[in-house]
């Protein structure tokens, strides 16, 4: 039926993974994509690889930003992959890496399947442009 | 349906979760060939347990779904969780936090949380609520918890989708019960009083009782009264046993005393829970809530339907926003205009029955 109305929202989980209790970056970034008008949902601390899965899949995000401070992103991020990738969410969720990763270590996130890497000093405006001009069209 | 949408229903009946978690996005999305999808799920509904659990903000209801899931899970029960927040009228965007405090359920898939917004339409959320429902209990799932904050009739209505509605009450809060009387003491079916280690609690649970009484004597509380054998006593329950056998199908609102973050009293609120459920069955009203289920939904789709069709009508006659600047130039107004939209829709309708008397 023509009239039926569609009421798409960009859905994203923004994602702290590991040992790493910076989140104010994390919260920024939350508050900035809630006043874009997207739908934010923010996994909390501390989180274990297969929870941000999990959270991921279930609530059916096109967006999942992993906030990572540690220097773990090497082994956390990997595994997130493959654990979409179980549930065959890995080619229609936009996956993005903020926070401090050395320059060494891009390609081989970008390898993984991470469309980008948001370093310091990115603006929100830069980052808020991404997620709407790559969210996936399903 | 097309072919997308069939593999889409297939998996999700086979139990894939990435399958639900989709079907669940064209529900919110409203995406092409969602009804389609929906009415196809009706025949495998009917299976599950919904519970609604509603409450002020800070109340404790995420902690309380939380230790409720990792309770259902412990009996071998699977659990669907959706938690619904607000979100900003002026954005439309929304931070859902509910699942931060679903730690104990955490990494275990048979717990499936999703979380929802309103997306614009007035009352949309309470429609998809219900059929995001009907697609976890199309999937398997035991139990299905919608938690939502009760601020308005919007989240009144969502709460309705479910059998059995538990509202939390914190305590000390002895002005917030005086405001929940209007709204909220007629949709509970189990009253909460949780963080009931915190001082205040006797009064508020003092105080709800005698909301209880004063509902039952005068006939005011809206979904029954008392429960002779409910097995009400465990939460605490004001009007107990009854002989009465007329009063023997009917419902006490039970009181329970809730320690969330410790899981204190879970289990007097899960038999509580189990109590409601078997005086529905019992009594007849389980049946009677879904036909009037079933009433208000197909009253909703027409509304949604008619709606629509308002607004292509609208923009016919010129647009919304003309119409609105013709009125505030004072050259008409609101009344005018709407017989006037109406009109062509009235005499078709009028020929239609002229034609099939």
């Amino acid at each position: 039926m023509s009239s039926e109305q569609e009421q798409e929202s960009i859905r994203c989980l923004v994602a702290k993974v590991g040992l790493d209790g910076h989140d104010r970056g994390a919260h920024v970034i939350a508050r900035a994509f809630r006043d874009a008008g997207f739908e934010v949902i923010y996994s909390g601390l501390h989180k274990a690889p297969e929870e941000i899965v999990q959270a991921a899949v279930q609530e059916d995000v096109d967006v999942l930003g992993i906030s990572i401070l540690s220097g773990a992103h090497d082994t956390l991020v990997p595994k997130i992959m493959s654990g979409l990738e179980e549930y065959d969410a890995k080619d229609d969720t936009l996956v993005l890496v903020g926070g401090v990763i050395p320059e060494e270590d891009r390609p081989e996130l970008e390898a993984e399947g991470v469309s980008a890497i948001f370093g310091p000093g990115t603006s929100i405006e830069e980052t808020i442009e991404f997620v709407r001009e790559n969210a996936p069209d399903r | 349906m097309n072919a997308d949408d069939e593999t889409l229903l297939a998996e999700l009946l086979e139990g894939k979760h990435r399958a639900l978690a989709r079907t669940i996005s064209k529900i919110e999305n409203r995406a092409p060939g969602y009804r389609e999808l929906i009415s196809k799920l009706y025949a495998h509904t009917g299976e599950a347990e919904v519970i609604g659990i509603t409450g002020s903000p800070g109340a404790g209801k995420s902690t309380l779904v939380d230790k409720l899931a990792e309770t259902y899970r412990e009996r071998g029960e699977t659990v669907g969780v959706i938690a619904i927040d607000p979100s900003s009228p002026f954005t439309g965007g929304a931070v859902l936090g509910d699942r931060i405090r679903m730690a104990s359920t955490v990494g275990d898939m048979d717990v499936f949380v999703r979380s929802m917004s309103a997306r614009g339409t007035l009352g949309g959320l309470s429609t998809a609520t219900a059929d995001a429902v009907k697609a976890m209990d199309a999937f398997g799932k035991d139990k299905i918890i919608i938690e939502t904050v009760g601020a308005g009739q919007n989240e009144i209505d969502i709460v309705r989708t479910a059998d059995t509605v538990a509202v939390l009450v914190p305590p000390g809060s002895g002005d917030d019960v005086q405001t929940l009387k209007a709204g909220i003491l007629e949709i509970a079916d189990v009253f909460v009083v949780n963080k009931a280690d915190r001082p205040g609690t006797d009064r508020t649970v003092q105080e709800l009782r005698e909301m209880i009484e004063l509902g039952s004597g005068s006939g005011l509380s809206g979904s029954g009264h008392h429960g002779a054998d409910a097995g009400g006593d465990v939460g605490g329950s004001a009007v107990a046993t009854q002989d009465d056998p007329e009063e023997r199908a009917t419902w006490t609102t039970p009181i329970v005393e809730t320690v969330a973050t410790d899981g204190t009293g879970v289990d007097d609120f899960i038999d509580e829970l189990v109590a409601h459920r078997e005086y529905l069955v019992d009594s007849g009203a389980h049946a009677e809530k879904a036909r009037q289920r079933s009433a208000e939904e197909i009253r909703t789709l027409l509304r949604e339907d008619v709606h629509a069709m308002l607004e292509d009508e609208l923009e016919r006659a010129g647009g919304i926003d003309d119409l609105a600047a013709a009125v505030a130039a004072g050259e008409t107004d609101p009344y005018t205009v709407a017989d006037e939209v109406l009109s062509p829709v009235e005499d078709c309708l009028a020929e239609l029955e002229t034609r099939n008397p």
